[in-house]
């Protein structure tokens, strides 16, 4: 088992990429923790399946380097890397047993038969699984054939990484739960490194101790799920992740403070200097529902119109407007059961701590 | 009283089939059914003999002969096709330029009339003017199709494999084609031999098109005609003479009716039956 490291990769299905539209990841470092939970997560075609296939040996990246510790395993085949994958459609070896199923990734490595049963046996107790050993795998449910693809990662005691590409997609939704739990128990009894690829960011926020956010072939960030809910650094992060997602809003610059339609809004840190925007620059302050709220009466806030509220349960989810006419901004804030909702115009204010500045996207702070 | 309502529109929709089967099916095979129980001398005049006909098929040397050359003709035939077929179905490229150009090449046999295949096949195999009987011969091989019961079967059987393998390549083909990337991608994985994939994933993937490859070509091969009366005629001797040219014989070259139709519903029971067995066999397990 050993660290898992990505050097400047790039890669693309074209035999002659030209643009970085070509590529389907374009430049790429990323470290994986021996034995961490990670999460992959990005909307649908943006590059985690590659990603993921490249780290397993199924794809050669185009450019870059794959390491797992100090050994270059960029060229190696699937098997001579040790991993295990887990695929969206449960894969199993329909003619054979559940047994044989388990036994099957032992035995093409030759290991004696005593080790290979005793090794069957301990998985298969951690899977559940142990009654339907002699059973047919074909004739098993989808969550079952999903065990026996994890169980067959998990026999081997050589295995550097579990990947699963979104493996609960034909899992019914009560069995999602218990699975995903199950798997998060795995984790802490094997201590294998496991990288989740999902577009699910409530498996993701689950299932991960880090997730790696991926946006258009690029990570976008890496972090942990409360480092990405307060601070997301891309502002596709801010509405990918949350529900609802994080509200944003041009504006312009006046000091050190934000300013939207004249109204002066004081946000979080000071611009870095390497993200002083250039003339030109797209400028957005970014704010969660969760931290705007309603203003006091006695306190001044930005002049909004309430257009409707959606009960969501513990909370109401409001929609309001903010400016008039064609230049009219949405913008959501939640109000705890039980909160007053104003009706037509109202104040909000945002929490400055949370209110972040977005220069073309990345945050500037 | 009823209180449901009757009503018979429905019967309309389906008289046309009922018509159809009928009159390509039901009625032709009750006249067969209807000479196999009697005996004519001409002149529209029939005797009833029951089952005397079908007795006399049954225990007639000819008849056995014609069988067994029927069965090993086929059992010859899909040992050699099936393989094959599955064979150069593995070969072929899943996917580029090379797929069309393969399964067009494939195709063509399959395209060809079976009596233009027949009359092909005897003029390439002539001993004296055609390319193969020429080159065999020049190669030291004494081959003449029209005179060595061996040569012939050679003849018939590759002629067979050439028209017919390509059916099963493309049935198997498909079958391959339909087997997601993630098999193979979780076989890399696990460390699985070539051996193993194809043991594991490929065939057990194929099992349903190979059913219906090895029956089609049973039933094809069993009542094959046109191509061996073009070749051979069922000749030298009786040696290539399968049961459907020796039905043939019986019917119009003797007319002799009733034995012929006798002949012509056994026949038609044994294709029935073995069809049934295969099917029965081979799709045993998958009831669950």
């Amino acid at each position: 088992m050993s660290r898992i490291r990505l050097e400047a990769l790039r890669h693309s299905y074209l035999a002659r990429p030209s643009s970085d539209a070509d590529y389907a990841l374009r430049r790429l470092d990323l470290e994986w923790r021996d034995g961490g939970a990670y999460a992959l997560l990005g909307p649908s075609g943006c590059g985690k399946t590659t990603l993921l296939n490249i780290i397993s040996g199924l794809l050669r990246p185009t450019e870059g380097r794959v390491l797992f510790g100090d050994e270059d395993v960029t060229g190696a085949t699937p098997d001579a890397r040790n991993i295990a994958q887990v695929f969206q459609f449960p894969v199993v070896y329909d003619t054979m047993s559940v047994y044989d199923n388990l036994a099957f990734p032992l035995r093409n490595r030759r290991l004696p038969p005593a080790q290979i049963d005793s090794r069957v046996r301990e998985i298969a107790a951690m899977l559940d699984l142990e009654a339907m050993l002699g059973q047919r795998a074909a004739n098993l449910t989808a969550d079952g054939k999903q065990k026996i693809s994890l169980g067959r990662g998990l026999v081997r005691s050589d295995v550097n990484v579990i990947m699963f590409d979104e493996p609960l997609t034909v899992i019914d939704p009560h069995l999602k739960w218990v699975l995903r739990s199950k798997l998060k128990e795995l984790h802490q009894r094997t201590g294998r490194t496991m990288i989740y690829v999902t577009h699910d960011q409530t498996e993701a926020l689950t299932f991960a101790d880090e997730v790696v956010v991926m946006h258009e072939g690029q990570v976008v960030q890496a972090g942990t799920p409360v480092e990405l809910f307060e601070r997301p650094r891309h502002t596709f992060v801010g509405y990918f992740i949350g529900s609802p997602g994080m509200n944003l809003l041009a504006c312009e610059l006046e000091g050190d403070l934000a300013r939207l339609n004249g109204h002066r809004i004081a946000y979080d840190g000071a611009i870095r200097a390497d993200a002083q925007p250039a003339s030109g620059a797209r400028l957005e302050i970014g704010i969660r529902p969760e931290f705007v709220r309603f203003a006091r009466r006695e306190e001044a806030g930005l002049p909004v119109r309430v257009l409707r509220a959606v009960d969501a349960g513990r909370f109401r989810v409001v929609d309001v407007a903010f400016g008039d006419g064609d230049g009219a901004q949405p913008l959501k804030l939640l109000v705890p059961e039980g909160g007053a909702i104003p009706a037509g115009d109202a104040q909000v204010v945002f929490e400055p701590t949370r209110t972040h500045l977005y220069v073309d996207g990345w945050i500037a702070t | 009283m009823s209180t449901k309502v009757e009503n018979q529109k429905g019967w309309l929709f389906v008289l046309p089939v009922v018509l159809l089967v009928a009159f390509n099916a039901v009625i032709p095979l009750m006249t067969v059914v209807n000479y196999s129980v009697q005996e004519t001398f001409g002149n529209n005049e029939f005797f009833f003999e029951g089952v005397t006909w079908f007795e006399q098929v049954l225990h007639s040397e000819r008849f056995h002969q014609a069988l067994g050359r029927q069965l090993l003709f086929t059992g010859i035939i899909l040992l050699i096709e099936v393989p094959l077929g599955v064979a150069i179905a593995l070969a072929m490229p899943r996917k580029g330029i090379w797929v069309s150009v393969c399964l067009v090449l494939m195709a063509m046999p399959l395209l060809i009339p079976w009596n233009v295949v027949g009359a092909m096949w005897n003029i390439f195999a002539l001993p004296d003017i055609g390319l193969l009987g020429r080159m065999l011969n020049n190669m030291g091989i004494d081959y003449n199709f029209t005179r060595g019961p061996i040569a012939a079967w050679a003849t018939l059987v590759a002629m067979d494999v050439w028209h017919w393998t390509s059916l099963v390549v493309l049935l198997a083909y498909a079958g391959l084609s339909a087997i997601p990337d993630a098999y193979y991608q979780a076989a890399r994985i696990d460390g699985a031999s070539a051996w193993a994939v194809f043991r594991h994933i490929q065939l057990p993937k194929m099992k349903r098109v190979l059913t219906i490859a090895i029956l089609l070509r049973f039933m094809d091969s069993f009542m094959i005609y046109t191509e061996p009366f073009v070749l051979t005629g069922g000749g030298p001797g009786n040696s290539t003479t399968l049961l459907s040219i020796d039905l043939v014989k019986l019917a119009l070259g003797q007319f002799d009716l009733g034995p012929a139709a006798a002949m012509s519903l056994i026949y038609f029971l044994i294709v029935l039956l073995i069809s049934w067995l295969f099917y029965t066999l081979m799709t045993r397990d998958e009831a669950t």
